[in-house]
């Protein structure tokens, strides 16, 4: 199933790092955080298996949009950021 | 037993492409050719996209839609290469480009990055205070634009299609090409004529 753009996602508040060795590439700062997807990428291998050298299955990715207020103070109204996220990591909000 | 980070670089690289040919992930031929398409990649490129783009509708429309097919159209080798994606800066919207885990950067259209843009300074600061990020390289938004910021944490490389500077209507395309800076295509600057 892939996300349409504008389906309301939340990033898992997972913490894998804390569990071993990993190599992940969704940022510290999204983690629990709500966002939109803006798009379906494309498919591509799961960097958390390609980095330990395991067959990686490819897995969808979105380009998810974040209000950076919601995330940060600085930053003002308005202000947004955008963070390639893949589909396990996301869950509908 | 020598880490990693003690070794010996050239013999690191050398152990390296061995490897890479023994277990027959690339050929000598292919690992040379992407070294002399990497070193020969510069922000020219990039402005030759920029200024096309300026100039001509149909290709900004597919430069927005597809980055390495536009980038393809005009010559430029994108084979093996990540996707390239392209965002552009309009009046009321700002776009800078970060890679907050490591140092993405859109190699194949801009060639190395500068040094700065794989510093945890600016990877942590163009997320947190980007306004202030963006006054320390000269450049202040006027009052109401905001930011759209792209974190560039997976398989794409993105680079920024800047505004085109007012008082260049009547410029052709290589005169708008050699105004276009590596900094313009990141974000950190816009284009002045």
């Amino acid at each position: 199933m892939t996300l349409a753009p504008g389906t309301r996602v939340k990033v898992r508040d997972d913490w894998p790092e804390t569990r071993g060795p990993c190599h992940i590439r969704t940022p510290h700062y999204l983690r629990g955080e709500t966002g939109t997807v803006v798009r379906h990428l494309g498919d591509f291998p799961n960097p958390e298996d390609l980095a330990f050298a395991r067959p990686a299955a490819r897995l969808p990715l979105y380009h998810v949009r974040f209000a950076l207020p919601a995330i940060w103070p600085e930053p003002h109204a308005g202000d947004e950021i955008l963070a390639e996220v893949f589909g396990p990591w996301l869950e509908e909000a | 037993m020598t880490t990693l980070l003690e070794a010996d670089t050239d013999r690191l690289l050398a152990a390296v492409r061995a490897l890479l040919v023994q277990k027959g992930i690339a050929t000598p031929e292919e690992i040379a050719e992407r070294i002399e398409s990497t070193d020969a990649a510069s922000p020219a490129l990039g402005a030759r996209m920029v200024a096309r783009a300026w100039v001509d509708p149909e290709f900004r429309a597919l430069m927005l839609s597809d980055g390495a097919r536009a980038a393809e159209t005009l010559g430029i080798v994108m084979r093996g290469a990540p996707p390239l994606g392209v965002m552009e800066c309009t009046e009321d919207t700002h776009v800078l480009v970060v890679c907050t885990l490591c140092s993405c950067y859109p190699r194949a259209v801009l060639g190395y990055p500068p040094y700065w843009y794989k510093s945890a300074a600016y990877r942590a600061r163009a997320v947190r205070e980007p306004r202030g990020l963006l006054a320390e390289f000269g450049t202040v938004l006027p009052e109401g634009t905001r930011i759209r910021l792209v974190d560039s944490t997976a398989d794409y490389r993105w680079m920024v299609l800047p505004l085109r500077p007012p008082g260049t209507e009547d410029w052709d395309e290589d005169r708008l090409a050699a105004i276009v800076r590596a900094g313009d295509m990141i974000g950190v600057t816009q284009v002045h004529a």
